[in-house]
């Protein structure tokens, strides 16, 4: 378990992880976001600057959630979360759609993880073998499809585990596909050689952020 | 005359029979053909397979048959959702085998089945737990798994506006995997909300071409729910 008591900083919260990916996605990119925290970034790109998000389900140019008078039934995300449509949006089938991601067309995918590891490996879709009927959705097809695989995740598990590790122990969602890592703590590009740190979280020393990561950080 | 409206559910499931295949489009509780689905646990057919990217909701339309113990087997990307409770009880006892595909390779081995190519390979799944046991190969010094494609005896879809040819349009989300199952189903039978005259839907927005169909029947339901 960290011990909290002398501690120099605070971790960044959901909204403030989802800000600093959203920083980072230049006007033009096609953007897949997943379920949890990624989800949140959609709406910290700011109006101006046009990124336009596909889902899974065959949207393309998906836009925030309506007022609650405005819900249309027969929009959903892939979260089957009621959304809208921006100027420009289309629609298309399952087959095209996974075509899309899979044929590398999209510029990003942002997905939560349980772990990933040094090597790019990603492991987010399963945590046991039996405990419930498993579920992976385009998660598998998403992280091996897009150009950039970006993940937004708590720095480390709520009993104290770290999540950034050498070797993941869940099931591999897909092999050496992550690029970039976003926690609450730290960022980190995921190179041919290692994860090499681009932020940490003021008052945090590199040693102290070592303490908490389990794969070695590389730092310039 | 080319006359593919049926007028009452028996006659759009006439000639399902139990041990078969049956694909339902669908993404969570938009686009998918309740009526067809309620039809087939009066019909009376088990054994059943079902291919549908979820596992049902609530206690309706896929939910329901499979409460009704009609379906021996599932293939399905995402079968726990919200709600989908039957689903799971039946998994926790036992009593329903799953087979667990990736989103786009579900689609894309229902897209081959209805294109004429028996199988093909794919970058999904390299090197997880769902590529075990199946053919790896090496392309351009990167792997790929060999997936087969996915036929169905007889497909559900549900259409927005469809005319007597089977010409069919969809409403936002709820085309998602309707399309591609509508070429995968040796018989395929639509679910349509509205219909129009041969002629009234333009050739340019067509998105199904009659040539898929084989029955459709009227049912204006409204909006989906959940």
């Amino acid at each position: 378990m960290m011990d909290d008591t002398h501690k120099t900083w605070t971790p960044l919260s959901r909204k403030e992880m989802a800000a600093r990916v959203a920083a980072d996605i230049p006007e033009g990119w096609v953007v897949n976001l997943g379920i949890g925290v990624p989800t949140l970034v959609a709406d910290m790109v700011p109006a101006t600057r046009e990124v336009v998000f596909h889902s899974e389900n065959g949207l393309l140019g998906m836009g925030p959630a309506p007022s609650p008078d405005a819900i249309d039934r027969w929009l959903v995300n892939a979260g089957k979360q009621h959304v809208t449509m921006v100027s420009g949006g289309s629609y298309f089938h399952h087959a095209d759609s996974f075509a899309m991601i899979r044929g590398r067309h999209l510029d990003l995918c942002v997905l939560g993880a349980f772990e990933v590891a040094a090597n790019g490996d990603i492991a987010n879709w399963t945590t046991s073998a039996d405990e419930t009927a498993p579920a992976v959705g385009g998660a598998m097809d998403l992280a091996v499809g897009a150009k950039r695989l970006w993940v937004v995740m708590d720095h480390m598990t709520k009993d104290g585990r770290a999540k950034v590790v050498e070797t993941c122990r869940f099931p591999l969602t897909a092999r050496g596909a992550v690029t970039r890592i976003y926690t609450n703590f730290a960022e980190f590009d995921v190179n041919a050689d290692g994860l090499h740190l681009r932020h940490v979280i003021d008052g945090m020393s590199l040693e102290e952020l070592q303490s908490y990561t389990e794969a070695k950080i590389i730092a310039h | 005359m080319i006359e593919k409206f049926v007028s009452s559910v028996p006659e759009a499931l006439h000639g399902v029979k139990d041990g078969a295949t049956i694909l339902i489009g669908g993404f969570g509780a938009v686009g998918q053909a309740n009526t067809l689905i309620e039809g087939l646990i009066d019909q009376g057919v088990k054994d059943l397979t079902v291919v549908a990217n979820n596992a049902g909701y609530g206690n309706v339309g896929l939910a329901r048959l499979l409460q009704q113990r009609r379906v021996r087997r599932l293939i399905c990307s995402f079968p726990r959702i919200s709600g989908s409770t039957v689903f799971e009880g039946l998994y926790k006892a036992g009593e329903i085998e799953l087979e667990l595909v990736p989103q786009g390779t579900l689609a894309e081995r229902l897209r081959a089945a209805g294109a004429g190519i028996p199988a093909f390979y794919t970058p999904t799944a390299v090197g997880t737990r769902l590529a075990e046991g199946k053919e790896v190969r090496v392309i351009d010094g990167k792997e790929y798994v060999l997936e087969h494609a996915l036929h169905g005896d007889v497909a559900f879809v549900e259409a927005w506006k469809a005319d007597r040819w089977g010409n069919l349009t969809y409403r936002s989300s709820g085309r998602n995997f309707n399309p591609v199952m509508a070429t995968a189903g040796a018989l395929t039978v639509v679910q349509t909300q509205h219909v129009v005259e041969l002629g009234e839907l333009d050739p340019e927005t067509i998105v199904t071409p009659g040539i898929y169909i084989n029955r459709i029947l009227h049912v204006p339901y409204g909006d989906p729910q959940g």
